[in-house]
């Protein structure tokens, strides 16, 4: 393979690559993330590629195996070129019909979407409703990537942007540019991740390290991995770019042990990159080298806190550190430390690349960009949506979810997995944005979106997450550790009808002492979700409590 | 070089840099509680106790001073009407752990803490870890470790080790704040590997006695 020693190497390796496809050709892109895997759409590819071998059509129609597509309620997801015509719930036994209308240039209507109400089929991608509301400027390129191969992403454009840091701009101007851009951390916090980046640029130790948190731990949330398995070179193209702006010559993607999948891909993906000069010493002629390791969790929830990830990679516990330090100055084995998310990281070629003044055209007044959303729960279409930041709750729930499930009343929408928070369903035109879901009550967090329907119970929704978060609290400090324990306790004990009086008044000491004392933040936001709930929907505890008492329990 | 000065409780504190504001403060004569603090040993951060008030750059805050660093100008609160809920709600939760140690009693009675405020789920230890880093810091033995995590974690003695290292120790049950870690200890011993301790002085009949 070519090992490209100039921007004007790549160019050409990309002309090339394109000169060798014909965008008319009928192809078939077969989705592989984690949803349809489970729904077998190994079978799926396993019988396009037999269907193809039988009738001798390799010369005439291509097949990928790809990355998530997005639309998970309806897999395995199968998307013909070259004109995108979706089709869903595909089995094997449709795929010679499929491949006998790609071939013709028709449409196998059986398997594209209808529309529930009126019957009306919505054959391309950019009719579907699923697809037709969302902005997929990060995970558009899914279906057109094998993300074993880095010809499919340089083809879509990849690394140009890289070509362009490491050619005309400087360190400064990277990192003027991701600042100018506003891009703001996807991983939780929204906080800035130019402002983060010049901290550790400026710390005055010399080593520096860049880091991908693909730890993902967050419940409901499961666009990240979708992300680094699908197009696992935006990522390492990002976080190259990063190293370059930092000043940082290692990096470590820090991921699931248990996604077998994902590391393929992204062992695959540094191995290529390498190869073609991308990655590793003197790349693309610059003189700038950056290497990057794959690191792996033990699986606990906490390794992707920002410092116990760091520990976690030093081979320590992976226990949050508890000083009061930055780990953007002192991280991994005290040096300066940058740590983005998996999201962020992806946002960062298209800001070089387009600039940052394409970037903040998109989103709202604080929170730039799109936004991907894992949809979930009581919600018709469940999936990995992408947005503008500043998109209603109401486009994302009603327009792209398809509403509630079986007719049904929204009661809640949840964001932000177990340390997130709840409101009530007539909040639906809150806009996803990160200031103004926090000060809802409601945090973005990485981007977990759970829909509750009128059947919920809030008592119970508050116990789940507790009971969840306290099996993954290390232990080390007081009130994360005994104070998700008694809250555990009471709210059980009023889910069970043994609620007491007093028990709102312990649980609002208990989720404050616990979310301004605990030592990280697993246990400072341990009890948001509690917190928005006595917010919001505080008469159904009492009528929980109250219920329970007229049972025989004693209110004392 | 004392060239950090920090406010207290409306009084200016001298300092130096690298230290916290738990050392500034203990220098300085003022008191902040704390359970798992040990001047041999690197802060720890669990207890949470000597968590403080800080006004710095405009921004309040709580920190826990025992590795909160001093900085100039540094506006430090050891008592506010938060501080001590705070207090008196992480008492009230080890109280429902170690209901009569003398320690958290004394503590109590200060922050007006109730002993009952919490089902009673007497395992005796409040987990401050002082055995544990004590035993890996200063003696260097680990034969004292942390197992499980969340509510079920707890300290364990490691049968090899404790039963060469600790006889002849037995520093860290005089640190313990409610008596545990020698009750652990004992219990380890009775179940592991009775009658095989190591000891310089066998004179274990008097201690056993000694022992509830």
């Amino acid at each position: 393979m070519p090992l490209l020693k100039s921007a004007a190497d790549l160019d050409q390796l990309r002309s090339d690559i394109l000169a060798r496809r014909d965008p008319a050709r009928p192809s078939i892109a077969v989705c592989a993330g984690a949803a349809c895997d489970g729904l077998d759409s190994a079978a799926v590819a396993g019988a396009f590629k037999a269907e193809i071998a039988r009738h001798g059509l390799e010369a005439r129609l291509d097949l990928r195996v790809t990355g998530c597509h997005g639309y998970c309620e309806k897999g395995p997801n199968v998307v013909a070129g070259p004109d995108d015509v979706c089709y869903f719930e595909v089995t094997p036994e449709d795929v010679p019909a499929i491949v006998t209308a790609t071939l013709k240039g028709e449409v196998f209507e059986d398997r594209v979407y209808k529309d529930p109400r009126t019957g009306a089929l919505a054959v391309h991608m950019n009719e579907v409703p699923f697809y037709k509301h969302q902005t997929r400027l990060l995970i558009g390129d899914n279906p057109k990537i094998d993300p074993m191969k880095i010809e499919d992403y340089i083809a879509v454009g990849g690394y140009a942007a890289l070509t362009k840091a490491l050619s005309t701009m400087t360190p400064d101007q990277v990192l003027a540019e991701v600042k100018k851009a506003n891009l703001r951390g996807r991983g939780g916090g929204g906080f800035p991740a130019g402002s983060k980046w010049e901290t550790t640029r400026n710390a005055p130790e010399k080593t520096k390290y860049v880091i991908v948190n693909g730890h993902e731990g967050e419940s409901a949330a499961f666009m990240d991995r979708a992300m680094l398995t699908g197009n696992p070179h935006k990522v390492i193209e990002g976080l190259i770019i990063g190293a370059y702006a930092i000043g940082a010559q290692l990096g470590f993607i820090y991921t699931r042990h248990d996604a077998p999948r994902l590391v393929e891909h992204v062992k695959a993906a540094l191995a290529q990159a390498e190869e073609y000069g991308l990655f590793g010493d003197d790349i693309l002629g610059s003189g700038f080298s950056f290497r990057a390791e794959l690191h792996f969790d033990v699986g606990i929830f906490v390794s992707g806190e920002s410092s116990a990830l760091m520990r976690s990679i030093e081979g320590n516990p992976p226990e949050p550190r508890p000083k009061y330090i930055r780990t953007s100055v002192s991280g991994i084995w005290d040096k300066p430390s940058n740590l983005n998310n998996v999201e962020t990281w992806a946002n960062v070629p298209q800001i070089i690349a387009r600039g940052a003044d394409w970037f903040t055209g998109i989103g709202s007044d604080k929170s730039k960009g799109t936004k991907l959303v894992s949809l979930s729960g009581n919600v018709v279409n469940s999936g990995i949506v992408e947005v503008p930041m500043g998109t209603p709750l109401r486009t994302l729930i009603n327009d792209i979810g398809g509403g509630v499930r079986d007719g049904k009343g929204l009661k809640a929408i949840h964001f932000g997995g177990a340390m997130g928070g709840s409101i009530p369903g007539h909040m639906i035109d809150a806009r996803l944005d990160f200031d103004e879901m926090s000060k809802l009550g409601a945090p973005i967090g990485a981007g977990g979106l759970l829909v509750m329907d009128e059947d919920t119970d809030m008592v119970e929704v508050a116990r789940y997450l507790l009971d969840f978060l306290v099996k993954e609290s290390c232990g080390k400090c007081v009130p994360c550790r005994e104070g998700m324990h008694q809250m555990l306790k009471i709210l059980t004990n009023i889910a069970e009808g043994r609620g007491k009086k007093f028990d709102l008044d312990r649980l609002a000491d208990l989720t404050e002492v616990t979310s301004l004392a605990s030592l990280c933040a697993l246990g400072k936001t341990s009890s948001d979700p509690l917190k928005s709930m006595l917010r919001y929907f505080k008469d159904e505890y009492e009528a929980r409590i109250a219920a329970g008492s007229a049972a025989g329990s004693p209110a004392i | 070089m004392s060239d950090i000065v920090l406010n207290i409780d409306g009084k200016d504190v001298p300092a130096t840099a690298g230290m916290t504001v738990l050392q500034a403060a203990q220098q300085a004569g003022i008191h902040i509680p704390t359970l798992c603090h040990h001047e041999k040993l690197e802060a720890y951060g669990g207890c949470r106790l000597c968590i403080v008030g800080v006004e710095a750059r405009g921004k309040t805050s709580h920190v826990v001073s025992c590795l909160y660093p001093v900085e100039s100008g540094l506006v430090v609160h050891t008592r506010s009407e938060k501080v001590d809920k705070i207090r008196r709600v992480l008492i009230e939760e080890l109280m429902a752990h170690a209901p009569d140690a003398p320690e958290l009693v004394k503590l109590a009675y200060e922050y007006g803490a109730d002993r009952n405020r919490f089902e009673k789920e007497a395992s005796f230890c409040i987990l401050c870890g002082l055995c544990v880093r004590y035993c890996a810091e200063v003696k260097q033995k680990n034969a004292v470790g942390f197992i499980e995590n969340g509510p079920r974690r707890e300290i364990s003695f490691i049968p090899d080790v404790a039963k060469d290292q600790c006889w002849d120790c037995q520093e860290c049950f005089t640190l313990c704040p409610t008596s545990y870690a020698q009750a652990a200890y004992m219990l380890t011993e009775a179940l592991a590997f009775p009658g095989q301790r190591k000891a310089k002085s066998p004179t274990s009949e008097q201690v056993r006695v000694s022992v509830p």
